[in-house]
């Protein structure tokens, strides 16, 4: 049990920087029990943010705030502000249908649909009313492609998606949000049911699609985030952000011993 | 004493361990008694059918049987022709399923994916009530309530029609439907769930587009043992559906089914005439029919947890 009672950590970014997400001293509860104190920090556009910290210190909730996919789960509650193109998505009033369309997710055990890998991949474009055909056939390669799954499955684009290996579906996962043209990519643990070669292809992928998305991605695994997140926040238990920085910076030099500790596996 | 201090403990740990053994042994053949007993049921029940009914060939040739079109049992000589009572109950049964189908589907889709997870288990244990009405509760409430209301809805000569069993029928079938849906429902997976909203999904698409596709094994066995029971069914459809054998039968006419056939003319046959090797020989016809389909049902059902 580790308790933390370092300070309340901010950064803001340098000018110029384009803040993707803006979040304000955001809480969060699951009926009475507290998950996030007052994270407030800001994330760039076409950037990989990495989300780090021990089991249980909210760092899955806090990408949950993000697409509001938190609302599913009942008496979740979010307290605080958090801005995207220049609205606050905590507002009941904001269209999350919308907002998800921009926001795509992974999850951390991937989840393709029981349908073909084309179905999949099609399945977002399909339900906002895309029905041509020849405009699905054109998104659903796009996004294979970018996934880096295109190679492997063009043969076999009606095949259940069942068939393909557990990194392959993963890969699949990924085109199927990136089919819907996010801006945001949300990652939990996407890496966590997978060995390590398919865990390697998706870290080149990711590193491949900061070009074009801003990318958070929520692991345990420090090396990960070492290797392919260019800033990481740590998180400890009972949901307290208590370093936000360069990666470079949080893996050399952190400010807070705690978080030097975690990083160097001596708590985790 | 002293000397049997060690003793008396060993004895009783192997009186203990013989009695251990001994009851392992009885419970054993208890619950092997059990189920030998209800297969044995089974066996009698299923060779006793086939035993008193396949004389009725002797009369009449098996074709001339399902595919007659006249039920004389009691001229002479008698017209054994089953299909208006075939006919009769595969009216009855598909039209029950129409209303049952869609508001069973609907039911276990609002149970298991609308509403509130605290009213789930009452409105669970509410549809499951409605199984467990009686069947001649059901005939009795049709009999007063729906019989006089759709004669004069449609005015007609007669509300004992093929249409008011069937609808009966249907409300019978609905809990069927609703629960083995609702199962298939919940088994779900909820990463299916949140990938769809995750994408932009809403409610009703989601359910549309995954929950339901993914559900539609238990769904389907839902439709076929729902449709076992509307087939089966006996005392509703004998109290409100008027009875009368004629070929080609009408929604809004009186219509007999098969089940009602042997209920009303057991009792007036003279034991090994042709009428009563008939009869049995329908039950056949109703027994095979309702294994079909407890078979497929179960074997779909239990692809439940497989895609695709």
């Amino acid at each position: 049990m580790v308790t933390v009672n370092a300070a309340r950590v901010e950064r803001t970014l340098a000018q110029g920087e384009d803040v993707a997400f803006g979040v304000r001293n955001l809480s969060f509860y699951y009926g009475r029990e507290q998950v996030l104190r007052d994270v407030t920090l800001d994330i760039p556009r076409r950037r990989i943010t990495a989300v780090v910290g021990p089991s249980g210190c909210g760092k899955s909730t806090f990408l949950r705030v993000l697409n509001r996919l938190y609302e599913l789960t009942p008496g979740a509650r979010a307290q605080g502000e958090v801005w995207f193109s220049g609205m606050n998505i905590l507002d009941r009033k904001v269209d999350v249908v919308e907002l998800r369309r921009r926001i795509g997710m992974v999850f951390q055990k991937p989840n393709p649909f029981p349908k073909s890998v084309y179905e999949n991949v099609a399945y977002g474009p399909r339900i906002h009313g895309v029905r041509r055909r020849a405009q699905l056939d054109e998104i659903v390669e796009r996004a294979l492609r970018r996934a880096a799954l295109w190679d492997e499955v063009k043969g076999k684009l009606r095949r259940s998606a069942f068939d393909l290996s557990g990194g392959q579906q993963q890969r699949l996962c990924i085109a199927r949000a990136l089919a819907m043209e996010p801006e945001v990519l949300l990652m939990d643990e996407p890496t966590s049911a997978l060995d390590p070669t398919a865990t390697a292809r998706i870290e080149d992928l990711i590193a491949k699609l900061k070009a074009d998305y801003t990318v958070v991605i929520v692991t345990h695994n420090m090396q990960q985030a070492a290797r392919v997140s260019d800033l990481a926040a740590v998180f400890l238990t009972g949901g307290v952000m208590v370093e936000y920085d360069v990666t470079k910076k949080i893996f050399e030099n952190p400010t807070n011993k705690l978080v030097e500790d975690y990083v160097t596996g001596k708590f985790g | 004493m002293t000397e049997n201090h060690g003793r008396a403990p060993a004895v009783a740990s192997w009186v203990g361990r013989r009695w251990g053994r001994a009851r392992e042994w009885i419970a054993r053949g208890v619950t092997w008694g059990c189920a030998s007993v209800s297969l044995l049921a089974l066996g009698l029940i299923t060779v006793y059918l086939f035993c008193e009914g396949v004389p009725v060939f002797r009369t009449v040739d098996p074709l001339a049987f399902l595919g007659g079109k006249a039920w004389f049992p009691t001229s002479e000589p008698p017209s054994l022709g089953i299909l208006p009572m075939i006919l009769g109950s595969g009216l009855v049964t598909m039209v029950a399923l129409a209303v049952a189908v869609p508001f069973g589907v609907a039911t276990a889709l609002f149970i298991g994916e609308v509403v509130p997870t605290v009213f789930r288990n009452p409105l669970k244990v509410a549809v499951e009530l409605l199984a467990g009405i009686p069947s001649v509760v059901y005939g009795f409430f049709g009999l007063v309530i729906v019989v006089p209301w759709l004669e004069a809805l449609l005015g007609l000569p007669t509300g004992q029609t093929a249409l008011t069993a069937a609808l009966l029928l249907g409300v019978m079938a609905l809990p069927t439907v609703a629960s083995l849906t609702e199962d298939a429902v919940a088994a779900v997976p909820n990463a299916w769930r949140e990938a769809a909203f995750a994408l932009g999904a809403t409610h009703w698409q989601t359910m549309r587009t995954v929950v339901v596709p993914a559900a539609r094994s238990g769904l389907l066995a839902g439709v076929l043992l729902g449709m076992g029971r509307a087939v089966g069914e006996t005392m509703t459809v004998l109290m409100v559906s008027g009875n009368s054998p004629r070929f080609l039968p009408s929604l809004t006419s009186p219509t007999r089914t098969l089940t009602a056939t042997i209920a009303l003319e057991m009792a007036e046959t003279p034991v090994g005439s042709p009428h009563y090797h008939a009869l049995f020989a329908v039950g056949t016809v109703l027994f095979v029919f309702t294994l079909l389909l407890n078979v497929v049902g179960d074997m779909v059902g239990h692809r439940l947890g497989r895609h695709g």
